[in-house]
């Protein structure tokens, strides 16, 4: 996929005003953070398993090789094959090479953020092959020849009359009049229009959100059923994984999914939690003949060892995204490739550069919502400080940014001056914004207050000011 | 070669190398006898009272079920439930001996065949391997007469269960296949697919506002067999 993310400020500016797009995020908080929050509050053991999925990734990630090697093992005893894949160039080819043996003419696909990373579409459509997107997000948003804005939710930042415009140009051979009295009648209307697609593809390609050691195994989690019928229907399966995927047992996996649909969509579990292991055996009726694990380094084995190494505890459940205010209020595309929100923060920069992607670690309030959320306790705020600290050492943010950092240090290392310089603000300050509360703009701040207003201080002075009265007290 | 790389870039970001036998022995003494994690509360229970949390999850998740007392009332109760949801008296049913063996022909007008499911279903019924109290979560491994197309392309989904196959948490079910079943080709017991099922097919992808019937089945209903009274 692409890479935008350098653009990150201006993307960000255009979806600030962009008025169908504010419309969309204003659901998070019903359509995420109520759903997470009241599945979190049936299940008083969250907590605790928190604490064990964290432990269990380390665990995998602390013996992360032993456990592919034993993975890839039990994957090849079950008649299926293991492609390992340092680089994204050789997965795509991997997919290739599959799609072509199997004299492949069209692809469905389930959701896989993997494919995203790889462009396995574009790849694929290069050497005439057809893609066929089946999760419903991902379906709409491969006509309208857009990327996901979501790791969960792909087509988040589309509203209603989006899908109906869409579906109305796209699906001519229906008549042009037909109403879509519900959300329901969009639905059956890709329901009908991709069965024919599940029966008639070749190949199905999914993603998966663990693998497991123990039996060989690559698990999907739907709840829409496309990525059962992608890869059962065709002749030949590829799951598409990245290395961080892997957990040694299923007793493992099961903890985890505890977590997963409760942080992601609220659910107790998704509808559909499929494991696959190997081909087709002799007797059965019914499954792919051929099953493929393409296994992808991509950067993330040089993660290990670093301070982003916790980074690849990550499940994808997307919480992170879905309680950020950055996120709720510029969406994912301003964020320029394949993971936006907290995670896609951290992650970005790792796999593409931070050259590239270094604002979007910038683009945080530190507010910790994400690592509050985060199901396997990853430390994203610490992170993207990091992320901010390489990008200074290494002379990438721009001069500005030093400058006024360098203000900002001469001042805090002289406690007195810091003191009277800060008073005097906000003194200032709140006599100026008495009467509004908050600033709509300020001067040398324009960029700032364009996007969001500045609270006037309230009674009291600064912290150490208040700090101080409540001392005496 | 790719692999050789990318375990060595692992081994050099954990700065050690190939973990010792020792080690390695220890890990394959997890993977055989993995250790269970926390396992929630709400399913430690009697038996019966996780019979009760797994229909009341079922329906939770809109799925529907029919208690029955006997094998023997399942093409009835197949019937009954065909009709009464206005479907044509016509099912594709897994070639599984328990329900090959039943006696549909007191049923005539019931047009039963034993084979995978087809895109044009309106009905399936799959012989069900175990019940997940936790979260109203149906087990269901593939197999030659378990095809797993069945729980997936029929407009309703119908599933037989016994009560008796009603466990409260996840582990418990793997712990049922692991002593259950025997693959015939790994000789393990990991059958090429198992499906957790919760719930009949759904998309929140517009709007996030949850409609049921995406890809998947529409319906879902359970047939419980009570056989641990």
């Amino acid at each position: 996929m692409q890479i935008h993310s350098p653009q990150f400020k201006q993307r960000a500016a255009e979806a600030l005003v962009d008025p169908g797009l504010q419309k969309a995020l204003g659901r998070a908080k019903q359509g995420f953070q109520v759903k997470r929050a009241a599945a979190v509050a049936g299940l008083p053991e969250f907590e605790a398993l928190r604490d064990v999925g964290r432990d269990i990734k380390n665990h995998s990630l602390a013996n992360l090789d032993f456990y592919l090697e034993e993975f890839a093992a039990r994957v090849e005893k079950a008649g299926g094959h293991v492609h390992w894949c340092s680089t994204a160039d050789e997965a795509r080819a991997a997919v290739l090479a599959i799609c072509q043996k199997a004299g492949a003419k069209t692809v469905t696909k389930g959701k896989s953020m993997i494919s995203e990373e790889l462009g396995v579409n574009e790849h694929l459509e290069k050497h005439g092959i057809t893609p066929v997107e089946t999760d419903l997000g991902e379906y709409i948003l491969q006509i309208r020849d857009e990327g996901p804005s979501h790791i969960i939710a792909p087509a988040f930042h589309l509203n209603r009359e989006d899908w109906e415009e869409t579906f109305r140009r796209v699906h001519t051979d229906l008549p042009a009049d037909r109403v879509f009295s519900e959300r329901r009648d969009i639905m059956t209307e890709a329901r009908a229009r991709l069965r024919q697609k599940f029966l008639t593809a070749d190949v199905g390609i999914t993603g998966a959100n663990f693998l497991i050691a123990e039996t060989g195994s690559s698990v999907i989690v739907t709840n829409e059923g496309n990525g059962d019928l992608t890869q059962t229907l065709p002749k030949v399966h590829i799951a598409l994984a990245s290395i961080e995927k892997m957990v040694p047992t299923l007793e493992d996996a099961t903890s985890l999914l505890r977590l997963l649909a409760r942080s992601a969509t609220g659910q107790d579990f998704s509808v559909y939690t499929t494991f696959s292991t190997g081909a087709r055996r002799a007797a059965e009726l019914d499954g792919p003949q051929e099953y493929h694990v393409v296994l992808l380094d991509g950067g993330r084995s040089n993660m290990l060892g670093t301070e982003y190494q916790e980074m690849l505890r990550c499940i994808r459940c997307a919480a992170c995204m879905n309680h950020c205010p950055v996120y709720g209020a510029v969406g994912g595309h301003s964020y320029g490739w394949v993971y936006p929100g907290p995670m896609g923060s951290v992650l970005t920069p790792t796999l593409v550069g931070v050259d590239k992607a270094g604002h979007l670690p910038n683009a945080s309030t530190f507010c910790g919502r994400c690592e509050s959320v985060c199901p396997v306790k990853i430390p994203l705020p610490k992170m993207m400080r990091h992320w901010r600290e390489r990008e200074f050492e290494r002379h990438l943010s721009p001069a500005t940014t030093r400058s006024a950092m360098g203000l900002w240090a001469w001042l805090a290392k002289r406690p007195e001056v810091y003191r009277a310089a800060t008073g005097l603000a906000v003194r200032a300050l709140k006599l100026l914004g008495r009467k509004t509360g908050s600033f709509a703009a300020l001067p040398l701040a324009g960029g700032w207050t364009a996007g969001r207003d500045l609270p006037a201080p309230q009674a009291g002075g600064t912290f150490m000011a208040q700090y101080a009265k409540s001392k005496r007290q | 070669m790719s692999r050789d790389a990318i375990l060595a870039g692992i081994r050099r970001g954990l700065r050690r190398g190939e973990l010792p036998e020792d080690q390695k022995a220890m890990l394959r003494t997890r993977m055989a006898r993995p250790p269970r994690h926390l396992m929630p509360a709400r399913s430690r229970l009697a038996h019966a009272g996780q019979v009760a949390l797994f229909v009341a999850n079922l329906e939770k998740e809109f799925a529907t079920v029919t208690r029955l007392t006997a094998l023997s009332e399942v093409p009835e109760a197949v019937a009954e439930f065909l009709a009464a949801q206005n479907l044509p008296p016509q099912l594709a049913i897994a070639p599984h001996p328990e329900l090959t063996g039943l006696a549909w022909e007191e049923r005539p007008m019931l047009r039963i065949e034993a084979r995978p499911g087809q895109a044009q279903d309106f009905a399936s019924l799959q012989h069900g391997f175990a019940g997940i109290a936790e979260t109203g979560t149906l087990m269901l491994p593939s197999h030659p007469t378990r095809p797993t197309t069945l729980n997936l392309l029929p407009d309703t989904a119908m599933v037989l269960l016994r009560t008796s196959r009603v466990v409260g948490a996840y582990e418990e079910a793997w712990d049922l296949l692991r002593a259950e079943n025997s693959d015939s080709r790994t000789g393990g017991f990991m059958p090429r697919n198992v499906m957790l099922v919760t719930g009949p097919s759904r998309s929140a992808d517009i709007e996030q506002t949850l409609e049921l019937g995406a890809h998947g089945p529409r319906r879902l209903h359970v047939f419980l067999l009570d056989d641990t009274q």
